[in-house]
């Protein structure tokens, strides 16, 4: 019999501990793919936040460092400064990487780190129990905007990946999904090339994936692969954007 | 207090506090520094931007306080030799940091040249960060080995000492300085310079997993138990060094029927108090503390079993913090005194003789 | 042997470089020695000053709280310090900068033109040379050798100054 599908080596065997329906799980395989397709498993130092995903050390079979919340980009600066012939990745939430850690995103950006970010917009807040998130859509319903997102009293959705892509220190931006195959495929290319473009020390590239919490946005798995689709990308419009 | 050994003075640089911090962090080996400007420690942060590089470091100039102690944090699970400064401001900022570096168990080297607080204060001579140091100024419960130079040379000798100590234990290590300290110039002999350190490798450090098993750096214990069993094996290592390290200096204390007790530069003011009441027949001595974590109780039990009539009179640029170690210590046994200001005010040489005087009687 | 020393001046009369000069020459004559500058908010704008202790033995406090020896470059530092000259102090005043000196009779008052002599010479900042001449002619604490030494050390990156600044504290010397 042919073996058409296998666990890829930077993926330990193990349950996650995510939800059904989490684009969590998702991406670490992913990532982890694309790891191993470039060959650099045993050259990689990940980064792990604060979140839902702190744990991905768990799940990942090479070298990471968790990071106090929204300082991964602090840590990830050091460690490939220190050693800039390894692949240093970040793997960061939208509370992480756009509310308590934007001075962290901004700066590193702005120095032009040769990292690779991997930013998870799920426009909610899972860990602590479905709170706003900076990325929460107007009149989103969250614990913390109870009557959904109010642009006056809650500011508008952040869209870092747009505020970013204008310093001059950014080499690459793209916004991705994972509501569809196609899409998947797709964010799994732009995630390779976020790697790629640091083993060719090309300089800071973030991809961001828009991706499903199901258990707080109140839908089904399907439901949240459409609320994506029609709903969240029209505010994170996907493609290029650096 | 060891300011300098005639017999090598020949060899001696000129430095200011903070210029020999900085030069005994290269000397020992630190080859990462990140650090935010504050006064009165900028001097350590322009130190690192020239030499750092010089060395074959990596120097850093962060956005922010919070960004160093995590880029310090970085360079630490890379297995450097990391160093921050700051000053009181700063350091509060860092306490989330240095509460995780505790917890994830890494060697870091964190100085405070201390302002004058509460809030911006002012950058005048204070000690009024003891409680933040030696207390674990972050939330839980750990320790930072707590150093408090009194003179150029032991600045950069214990910072040379912090490097070892910091990778012999896995534990941050803190130099608490005040302005005095860091912007006096005095001559240094750099011994670590002669002699390069060469830290050892570190096995645990996240450093690309060839030929290995993966390496995880982290302070998360989300299962029952498993966080109580890692903070008893915390405290056994502070009990451990509880034990052997404590540091102090003492002087003239033999036969001394008051023992100023005070460290830092106010150690050095008191010293001279001592000096000119022993001219005028007064029995006093001086006990200064030179590790305030682990704090050096065990000499101070001595004192009172060797002289159950001994007076102390703590004497700090606060209102009376480590005041507070002296009496946990000495609990109840034997009377205890206190002379201190802060914000910017130093006891004076004729304030503690007078002092010292009205308790004599 | 113990030597109090401050020196006050305006930003640009080079008085932490004298400052640390002296430091610097009784470091090299195996002195025990302190230098602490006055740092910070306090020398924005206006005048600075620094202290210098140098001793056979060491050193308790950096803090002169009284000088042995007073060098006011500027009338708004024989105003700050002068109360400070212990009786006997040697005061060194810049009497091209200040007009009115104090009448203390318990010190000694040394009223130099620093910077007119340095200005003779061709660069006014050299008048802190000049102050140092002075003050090694009358106090015998540092010897002029050991000055001379340190000079093309101090002015490494612009050796053309050595020469400026020997001329300076010669006519200092004379002077004092």
């Amino acid at each position: 019999m042919k073996k058409i599908f296998s666990r890829t080596e930077s993926l330990c065997e193990a349950d996650t501990h995510y939800c059904s329906g989490c684009g969590h799980g998702l991406v670490h395989r992913l990532v982890a793919e694309a790891i191993d397709e470039l060959g650099i498993r045993e050259a990689t130092i990940g980064i792990t936040p604060v979140g839902c995903a702190v744990v991905a050390y768990n799940y990942w079979n090479f070298d990471c460092v968790e990071s106090p919340h929204g300082r991964c980009l602090a840590i990830a600066t050091a460690i490939k400064r220190l050693q800039p012939q390894q692949i240093v990745f970040t793997y960061q939430g939208d509370g992480d990487l756009a509310a308590i850690g934007t001075a962290e995103t901004v700066h590193a950006a702005n120095r032009g780190e040769n990292l690779t970010v991997i930013f998870i917009n799920n426009a909610v807040y899972g860990m602590t129990g479905g709170q706003m998130a900076p990325t929460t859509l107007i009149g989103q319903k969250t614990a913390t905007s109870p009557e959904g997102r109010n642009a006056k009293n809650d500011g508008l959705p952040l869209k870092i990946s747009e505020m970013l892509a204008g310093l001059a220190g950014v080499y690459s931006i793209e916004r991705v999904s994972t509501d569809s195959p196609k899409e998947i495929f797709k964010t799994k290319q732009a995630i390779k090339s976020a790697f790629k473009n640091q083993m060719e020390n090309k300089g800071f590239s973030l991809v961001e994936i828009l991706s499903a919490c199901p258990t707080y946005l109140g839908l089904s798995p399907l439901e949240s692969m459409d609320w994506i689709r029609n709903t969240m990308s029209k505010e994170f419009p996907l493609g290029k954007i650096k | 207090m060891r300011n300098q050994k005639p017999e090598t003075r020949n060899q001696k640089i000129l430095l200011s506090g903070n210029e020999a911090i900085a030069k005994g962090a290269i000397d020992a080996g630190c080859r990462f520094y990140a650090g935010y400007p504050i006064t009165p420690q900028n001097e350590i942060i322009a130190y690192m931007a020239q030499h750092m590089p010089e060395a074959g470091g990596v120097f850093i100039q962060s956005e922010s306080e919070l960004a160093a102690i995590n880029m310090v944090f970085g360079a630490l699970a890379s297995g450097a030799r990391a160093m921050t400064s700051s000053s009181s401001p700063g350091i509060s900022l860092m306490q989330e940091g240095i509460s995780y570096i505790a917890a994830a168990e890494l060697p870091a080297v964190i100085i405070n040249i201390m302002r004058a607080g509460p809030g911006l204060g002012n950058i005048w001579p204070a000690q009024s960060d003891y409680f933040q140091a030696v207390k674990s100024g972050g939330h839980g419960d750990y320790h930072c080995l707590v150093f408090a130079p009194a003179s150029v040379q032991e600045a950069y000798d214990l910072t040379v000492l912090s490097f070892e100590l910091a990778d012999k234990y896995r534990i941050p290590v803190i130099i608490l300085g005040d302005g005095m300290l860091g912007q006096m110039m005095e001559p240094v002999t750099a011994e670590a310079a002669e002699k390069p350190q060469r830290p050892q490798k570190k096995i645990w450090a996240a450093t690309g997993c060839k030929g290995r098993k993966p390496n995880v750096v982290k302070s998360f214990y989300l299962n029952m138990g498993e966080l109580e069993q890692f903070n008893l094996k915390l405290q056994e290592k502070y009990q451990d060094i509880r034990h052997r390290e404590q540091r102090y200096e003492t002087f003239n204390t033999d036969d001394a029927e008051i023992i100023l007790v005070a460290y830092g530069m106010m150690a050095r003011l008191a010293k001279k108090a001592v000096e000119s009441l022993r001219e005028k027949g007064h029995k006093v001595g001086l006990l200064r503390p030179i590790s305030l974590w682990p704090y050096p109780a065990d000499i101070l039990k001595e004192i009172i079993s060797r002289q159950p009539s001994v007076r102390f009179l703590v004497v700090e640029m606060s209102y009376g913090q480590m005041l507070e170690d002296v009496q946990l210590t000495v609990n109840g046994r034997v009377k205890v005194d206190f002379l201190g200001r802060s914000g910017g005010g130093v006891p004076s040489e004729e304030e503690i003789i007078n002092r010292v005087r009205r308790i004599a009687g | 042997m113990i030597e109090r020393i401050i020196i006050s001046g305006f930003g640009g009369q080079g008085v932490m470089f004298l400052g640390k000069l002296i430091s610097w020459a009784a470091m090299r004559e195996n002195k025990f020695v302190t230098f602490l500058p006055a740092y910070g908010a306090e020398v924005r704008g206006g005048t600075s000053h620094c202290s210098i202790i140098i001793s056979d033995r060491e050193i308790a406090s950096p803090c002169v709280e009284q000088t042995d020896t007073l060098i006011a470059m500027n009338q708004p530092s024989v105003d700050k310090f002068i109360g400070l000259a212990a009786k006997g102090s040697e005061v060194f005043i810049n009497s091209s900068m200040a007009k009115s000196l104090p009448d203390n009779i318990s010190v000694k008052i040394n009223s130099i033109p620093f910077s007119d002599i340095a200005s003779k010479l061709g660069n006014i900042k050299s008048a802190n040379m000049a102050a140092l001449g002075a003050y090694i002619g009358r106090k015998k604490v540092l010897s002029k050798e050991g000055i001379l030494k340190l000079l093309p050390e101090a002015f490494k990156n612009n050796p053309k100054l050595i020469q400026l600044n020997t001329q300076a504290m010669e006519e200092g010397l004379k002077n004092g």
